[in-house]
């Protein structure tokens, strides 16, 4: 415990090019950006194979392949064929990272929907398009966002190996606390990295409550 | 840029033992976590069907516990373990083996049919037979499903504990780093995913072994 306040209880870590907010800016551009590039590829193609079934298959193959990419690898090896002149190359893996579990969760989701429903939307004369948007995807949006959750929570953890090559965020305290062998420097880093990530899991929580039908989060079961 | 090939060959060859070290390594850390963490999900998740009121607490826990990144567990619990033990690595991955599993074995119980459950109390079943011969069985889907995805994610997280000084091939991913080398990385790449795949389709394997009635339904 008195190596937080140590970490935490220094103002030099308060400020400056090396400072928690600093830090924290970065780790959450990482983040957010590679998270929004995921949902803009997993999304609408889990929308698309859960609505028209086509390439199944494919979804579950490719998903838990994906799972098994070791970030790390991947990012020294981008590292090194494109250099760190800008945050590509930590987006990449993150990207892949974060892909799986929005697809397969969408996927599921809007797959699972009771065919009944799904028919008496078609039976009241509603499109292809307007089942999609008026009855499937709210009805899947608690799985959605599930889905959303976790690639969140993965990219936001994995996040701090960007440091690892000399990219920012809170990894830096992390990385450098190890190679100096100050610890309190890599353990405040460790629960800072922590306690974002949780913070996210409760930002969902709450995006959960008020973006979900309640007739829907009747529906659920016990969860 | 320096003119390299992609990949030597010869790097390979000249040091394919200490690969497969690394390997064995590996698959040790990646393995034992997965069987502990099932050992320990079967009755937590049991618990939670037979007992309600535990679910919702189980799961918030694993929940938390889900969340927390890898890295950030690595290094709280080094004080504890020490820096480059197995058990560094191995702990957290316990942890996230449980958190993935509990749910499964719960949602695989709550999976059988009410009507199932009570044609087996109807022929005179007891409990344990009851369990042990239709809970169960029809639970195993949705267990294997979750036993995949740590498997799969467990042999992937092992990578990342090299940064605290025991990764089994993750080691090759610092090494190709610090020396500016493509091929030890790409080997730990390639080989970190055939493992994965390997495990995963052992899994396959094993849930179509053990469910032959649910073949007809859908695969995967």
């Amino acid at each position: 415990m008195n190596w937080l306040i140590d970490f935490f209880g220094d103002p030099a870590n308060w400020s400056g090019p090396d400072g928690i907010p600093t830090r924290l800016l970065e780790h959450l551009e990482f983040s957010v950006l590679s998270l929004l590039l995921a949902m803009l590829i997993a999304l609408p193609l889990g929308l698309w194979i859960g609505h028209t079934g086509k390439g199944a298959l494919f979804v579950v193959l490719s998903a838990n392949a994906a799972r098994a990419l070791p970030t790390l690898g991947l990012l020294v090896l981008i590292v090194l064929l494109m250099g760190v002149g800008t945050i590509i190359p930590v987006l990449i893996p993150l990207v892949a990272l974060a892909i799986p579990p929005i697809l397969v969760n969408t996927y599921e989701g809007i797959r699972g929907v009771d065919p009944d429903l799904r028919a008496a939307a078609y039976g009241m004369g509603l499109r292809g398009g307007q089942v999609l948007g008026r009855v499937l995807v709210p009805v899947a949006l608690p799985l959605i966002l599930l889905g959303l959750r976790i690639a969140a929570i993965q990219v936001v953890s994995t996040a701090a190996v960007a440091a690892y090559v000399g990219l920012g965020g809170f990894g830096r305290y992390v990385i450098d606390g190890l190679a100096t062998k100050d610890f309190p420097r890599t353990f405040g880093g460790a629960v800072l990295v922590a306690l974002l990530a949780l913070v996210v899991q409760l930002g969902f929580g709450l995006v959960e409550r008020f973006s979900v039908s309640p007739g829907v989060r009747q529906r659920q079961p016990i969860h | 840029m320096h003119e390299e090939p992609l990949v030597r060959w010869d790097w390979i060859g000249r040091n394919w033992p200490s690969i497969q070290g690394l390997l064995a390594d590996h698959v040790v850390m990646a393995l034992v976590p997965v069987v502990i963490g099932l050992l320990v999900a079967l009755p937590l998740g049991l618990a939670g069907v037979r007992w309600r009121w535990l679910y919702q607490p189980t799961i918030g826990v694993m929940n938390v516990i889900y969340s927390l990144p890898s890295l950030a567990v690595f290094i709280v619990l080094l004080p504890i373990t020490g820096v480059g033990t197995r058990a560094t690595v191995m702990i957290p991955l316990t942890f996230y083996a449980m958190a993935v599993l509990i749910p499964a074995v719960v949602d695989g119980l709550g999976s059988v049919p009410d009507h199932v459950r009570q044609s087996a109390v109807a022929m005179g079943f007891t409990p344990l037979r009851r369990l042990l011969q239709v809970e169960l069985p029809i639970a195993v889907p949705v267990v294997l499903a979750g036993l995949r995805v740590a498997a799969v994610s467990s042999i992937s997280l092992v990578s990342v504990g090299a940064l605290v000084g025991r990764g089994g091939l993750g080691y090759l991913f610092i090494d190709g780093w610090q020396r500016q080398f493509y091929t030890p990385i790409i080997v730990g790449i390639v080989l970190v995913v055939v493992l994965a795949a390997i495990a995963d389709l052992l899994l396959v394997l094993a849930q179509r072994l053990l469910t032959p009635w649910s073949r007809a339904r859908r695969s995967a």
